[in-house]
């Protein structure tokens, strides 16, 4: 008896460890993520110069006097998300309304369904749409010679990021305090003014965390903007072919070597800062959110 | 009401109904055209040949038995520690703190962008352990990435196991992993079973974090260990390669249809999961 009591008290303390190992991974993860991203990514904008490197506005890597000036990287990745986000948010917002106020049942299942799928597809499919339906049709469209271009990759952005938005505001629409609305209602508002002046604003650090969720998505989404925005390390222009932070890295990666090498990694230290405040910020929302409701 | 009114009430409710037949729209294009592009290009013999430029042969094989391994090893590894440290987080952690911060590092491993996981993969695994390019290497690194999705999905679901349960259980002097063991994680199957499946989809769809990990091998190994110290490229890898690199557009369509029925069947199966398996309390 006492004898087993010492094996259950082993395996006890025996899972109990188990269980803080397991509890423990996420915590190492972010930590061996974050150092090797500084050990890989410093010592080529130490060489380089933060400013050079920063606000340099050529990108001439295999040049014989290569430059290593990743401003239009960024730019790009901004006007990029910024495009995205200006699309896609009115789309989002519009569908999440729909969903969580104004379907009928049956409906609003369908359109659920949906909106998870298109988080489901692969960035492959949607990048090898974007090349063969979309950048012929902008082309087409603007009298371009070549439709890949700032302009298709904002288009496929834009769909890539509707699902993060939608689900994200429909929780929180959903989240709103029926009280509110019957308010309002009583107060002679009508079914639209209230959705749209009461519950929408009730909502907002719910839906701007979707917002944010969208633009990291945005941000980071390498592959398929990589087969649409045509790849040259342009000051970005609508119609002009661009690079993103990710593309410039993943299309130079497979044989680069020495400085340009490190200094592809010193981009993803930059592309890693972005999403880091912009997780910091989205934690702020959501904590602030929950504590000025109510 | 006055005419200004009038409009915003009509107006709106219109936009909102175009706003969802919009979303719903694009998913109906974008389905629609990759199956009917794709379909008609898939035969047996390109499902089951080896890919070869000389003998000008298009298969797509390589690729899938690729994918099959990748998912494999990565739910091997990433099941038992994301269901632990979501058992950790709810049953046995009792810092506060300490659990605020592994919630904060789980939000920001989902949120950290593919392509970086796949240069720490290829640092870490590639070359600081000296594995090189293969499946190995790719599998370790999407455990990494698909953490969160498991310990979020199991989290919410070990949520709802009511505390009466664990408290009838403690009464009866039942000590705490028999607890987890038998009534924790039978109860929250569900959760467990819906992650995996979400996970499965990520890691079908990724391809930005494979690339430099597992490569794009378009080999069929002749062993299950050849296969895994080997680079391999899978589905998704291999619809970039095709496409991208290659300008292969009908392989490329063929790969993206088995790629959507697969995305199809899995969210059908997640759905099925979480709402057959989950106990009524």
């Amino acid at each position: 008896m006492k004898k087993a009591k010492r094996a259950k008290g082993f395996v006890e303390t025996f899972m109990n460890g188990v269980f803080f190992v397991a509890g423990m991974t996420a915590i190492f993860c972010v930590l061996l993520i974050t150092v090797y991203m500084f050990i890989a990514g410093l010592p080529a904008i130490r060489q380089i110069g933060l400013k050079d490197f920063l606000l340099g506005q050529v990108w001439a890597s295999t040049a014989a006097e290569p430059q290593y000036g990743i401003l239009p990287f960024i730019l790009t990745s901004f006007f990029g998300t910024l495009g995205a986000v200006i699309l896609g948010v009115p789309v989002g917002l519009l569908t999440s309304v729909f969903l969580s106020k104004m379907a009928p049942a049956r409906l609003g299942k369908l359109v659920n369904s949906a909106v998870e799928l298109l988080a489901g597809i692969p960035s492959v499919v949607y990048g090898l749409i974007g090349m063969t339906v979309l950048v012929p049709l902008v082309a087409s469209l603007f009298g371009l010679p070549s439709g890949a271009c700032l302009l298709a990759a904002i288009l496929v952005l834009m769909v890539m990021i509707l699902p993060s938005i939608v689900s994200v505001s429909v929780t929180a629409l959903n989240a709103v305090p029926p009280e509110y609305e019957e308010a309002s209602l009583a107060l002679g508002a009508t079914k639209t003014e209230t959705y749209f002046k009461v519950s929408i604003p009730a909502a907002r650090s719910g839906i701007a965390a979707g917002v944010v969720l969208g633009i990291g998505r945005a941000m980071g989404e390498a592959m398929a903007v990589m087969m649409v925005a045509g790849n040259v390390a342009n000051m970005p222009g609508l119609f002009k072919s661009v690079r993103f932070l990710t593309t410039a890295i993943a299309s130079e990666m497979s044989y680069a070597s020495g400085l340009q090498r490190q200094a592809l990694f010193s981009i993803a230290l930059v592309l890693f800062v972005f999403i880091m405040l912009l997780n910091a910020f989205l934690n702020r929302v959501l904590k602030g959110g929950s504590q000025d409701e109510h | 009401m006055n005419t200004k009114r009038k409009a915003y009430n009509c107006i709106l409710p219109a936009l909102v109904f175009l706003g969802a037949g919009l979303t719903v729209l694009l998913l109906v294009i974008i389905i629609g055209f990759v199956l009917f592009k794709g379909i008609p290009e898939l035969s047996w013999s390109l499902l089951t040949s080896v890919p070869s430029v000389i003998r000008k042969v298009d298969g797509i094989l390589p690729y899938i038995v690729n994918t099959l391994y990748v998912v494999l090893l990565s739910i091997l590894i990433v099941l038992p520690l994301g269901v632990g440290a979501a058992v950790y987080l709810t049953e046995y952690a009792k810092n506060r703190r300490l659990i605020g911060i592994i919630e904060f590092t789980t939000e920001i491993l989902a949120g950290i962008p593919s392509i970086i996981y796949g240069l720490v993969g290829m640092l870490v695994f590639n070359q600081k352990l000296g594995l090189g390019g293969c499946l190995i290497s790719g599998s370790l690194t999407l455990v990494i990435m698909t953490l969160p999705t498991i310990i979020r999905t199991t989290e919410e679901s070990l949520k709802t196991v009511p505390q009466s349960y664990r408290e009838g259980a403690l009464g009866l002097g039942a000590a705490k992993w028999h607890i987890v063991r038998t009534l924790v994680l039978p109860c929250s199957l569900d959760g467990i079973v819906t992650g995996c499946i979400l996970a499965i989809g990520r890691i079908v769809g990724e391809s930005a974090a494979l690339l430099f990990t597992a490569g794009c091998g378009k080999v069929l190994a002749q062993s299950v260990w050849r296969a895994y110290t080997s680079s391999g490229a899978t589905l998704s890898v291999a619809l970039y390669m095709t496409v991208f690199e290659e300008g292969n557009f009908d392989v490329g369509y063929a790969i993206a249809a088995v790629l959507m029925v697969l995305v199809l069947v899995l969210n059908l199966l997640a759905k099925f999961s979480s709402k057959k398996l989950k106990r009524k309390f």
